[in-house]
């Protein structure tokens, strides 16, 4: 059978036959990895080379900083890679760009096909976990790319991780297309397809090894840069309050100083933690990011032991501790582990004894300026 | 996942005996290894290990699990608290 194909019409699905001419296809040249073009009975493909160039290393580069992260698209639809024929594969990723540059690089000597769903410039995990990467959208890009007519086959390769978002029957129900989960990296696809489609257990399991740890730490300081303006401009303000009411010297002084601290907190969530995770005790998040920073501090405070009077020093190790052990609490969004019941239940308890220290942090830096 | 647990006793992963097929999809989908299939029918082997991405309930073509997927990220659960909805984050990474 050719399968369900035709399934019926909906708002959301596109009939791929039974009549209609052949689509359009403008074969868009300025996008920078199409190279060509490849005939086939539903109408010319876009081919995609797998050469990763300067523009590629610097968008990522950018992403990575939170430079336009939604703006970082491929056009979604049927791509070739290599001189795919009937029998290619298919393999399906999202339109998220550094996705797709994966795909293509580690397919290099492939011959291929890539269907790339319409993501909103998302991930393949982080899509299917908002139903992005989806079975509706697999439906609609398969009928779409009139794949039926492009393959001889009726198999779809997804990555591992699109399988929150898709519900493999559903696929086979309405287009009549397979589903066959490959690996969770995309680095495996081609021992994946050497090995006749089959994962080695290594292959469908999630690692969260140390550089994968760090290249999420920048994003995780580019996030927290609003909050910790506004949260500055407070300290700055809260740092003049003393026995002349306001003073403009002490604001800049002691300031200067509160800032320092609150930097050095954001540093020791979102970079420290991240990196050390494995090695930290305990499995809060909160309690790994509170012991970073409580370290980190009483570096800090023992550096300058000289100019600090005691109540500003616990007022640091206190502030300190808590900006830490709340930033790294927000790090379990990025991690392949945490649960969103753990992550809730952690949340419930942290975030008032983070509050509490905050608080008296406060009241023991600005009752330190009247004992002075 | 080597070096890595989150909190125990709280994952809301369930697996309804009677309705599995042992079709294995679930062992296939879960990117921490939590099921096994055996004599026809899939066991939790680990529940605690469970991220609840939801992956398993999603492929199950008998609806035999259930759990309550999510986004596991402090941001959005506390976007979800102050706004009264559902959790919800941008994330690109």
């Amino acid at each position: 059978m050719n399968g369900g194909c035709c399934a019926p019409p909906t708002s959301k699905t596109v009939p791929c036959c039974g009549g209609g001419s052949l689509p359009m296809t403008v074969i868009r040249y300025e996008d920078s990895y199409v190279d060509g073009q490849v005939e086939t009975p539903a109408g010319p493909v876009p081919r995609v080379h797998s050469r990763i160039e300067s523009r590629d290393l610097l968008g990522r580069w950018k992403v990575r900083w939170g430079i336009g992260r939604d703006r970082y698209r491929v056009r979604p639809g049927l791509y070739a890679l290599g001189a795919p024929d009937g029998n290619a594969p298919v393999l399906v990723t999202a339109n998220y760009k550094l996705t797709f540059d994966i795909v293509r690089s580690v397919g290099a000597g492939l011959d291929a096909w890539i269907l790339v769903l319409d993501t909103r410039g998302i991930n393949v995990w982080c899509a299917a976990g908002e139903g992005t990467f989806g079975t509706e959208e697999v439906i609609r890009r398969v009928a779409e790319a009139r794949l039926s007519q492009v393959v001889v086959h009726r198999r779809l390769i997804l990555p591992q991780l699109g399988a929150p978002g898709v519900a493999a029957h559903e696929v086979r129900k309405a287009c009549g297309f397979s589903v066959v989960y490959g690996p969770v990296r995309a680095r495996d696809i081609r021992s994946f397809l050497e090995a006749g489609m089959t994962a080695s257990p290594a292959m469908r399991r999630v690692v969260f090894p140390t550089m994968d740890r760090l290249v999420l730490t920048p994003v995780e300081i580019t996030g927290s840069l609003r909050p910790a303006g506004w949260a500055a401009v407070g300290l700055f303000l809260l740092a003049g309050v003393g026995p002349g009411v306001f003073s403009l010297g002490a604001a800049w002084e002691r300031g200067f100083t509160a800032v320092a601290a609150l930097a050095a907190g954001i540093l020791a969530g979102a970079v420290v933690t991240p990196v050390l995770l494995p090695w930290l005790p305990g499995r809060a998040f909160s309690v790994k990011g509170g012991l970073s920073g409580v370290v980190l501090a009483a570096c800090a405070v023992l550096w300058q032991r000289g100019s600090l009077h005691t109540p500003a020093a616990l007022a640091l190790l206190l502030a300190m501790t808590a900006v830490s052990s709340f930033v790294a609490m927000n790090f379990t969004g990025a991690t392949p582990f945490t649960s969103p019941s753990g992550v809730e239940k952690e949340m419930r308890r942290a975030l008032p004894v983070q509050a509490g220290m905050t608080v008296l942090a406060g009241l023991l830096w600005v009752g330190g300026a009247f004992l002075r | 996942m080597d070096g890595f647990r989150y909190l125990d006793g709280v994952a809301t992963l369930r697996l309804a005996d009677a309705a599995c097929i042992g079709c294995g999809r679930c062992e296939e989908v879960c990117p921490h290894g939590i099921f096994a299939v055996a004599e026809g029918k899939a066991r939790i082997l680990d529940r605690d290990a469970c991220m609840e991405c939801g992956a398993c309930a999603m492929n199950c073509p008998t609806k035999a699990i259930s759990v309550t997927p999510g986004v596991g990220c402090a941001a959005a659960i506390m976007n979800g608290w102050l706004s009264g909805s559902k959790p919800s984050c941008g994330c690109g990474g």
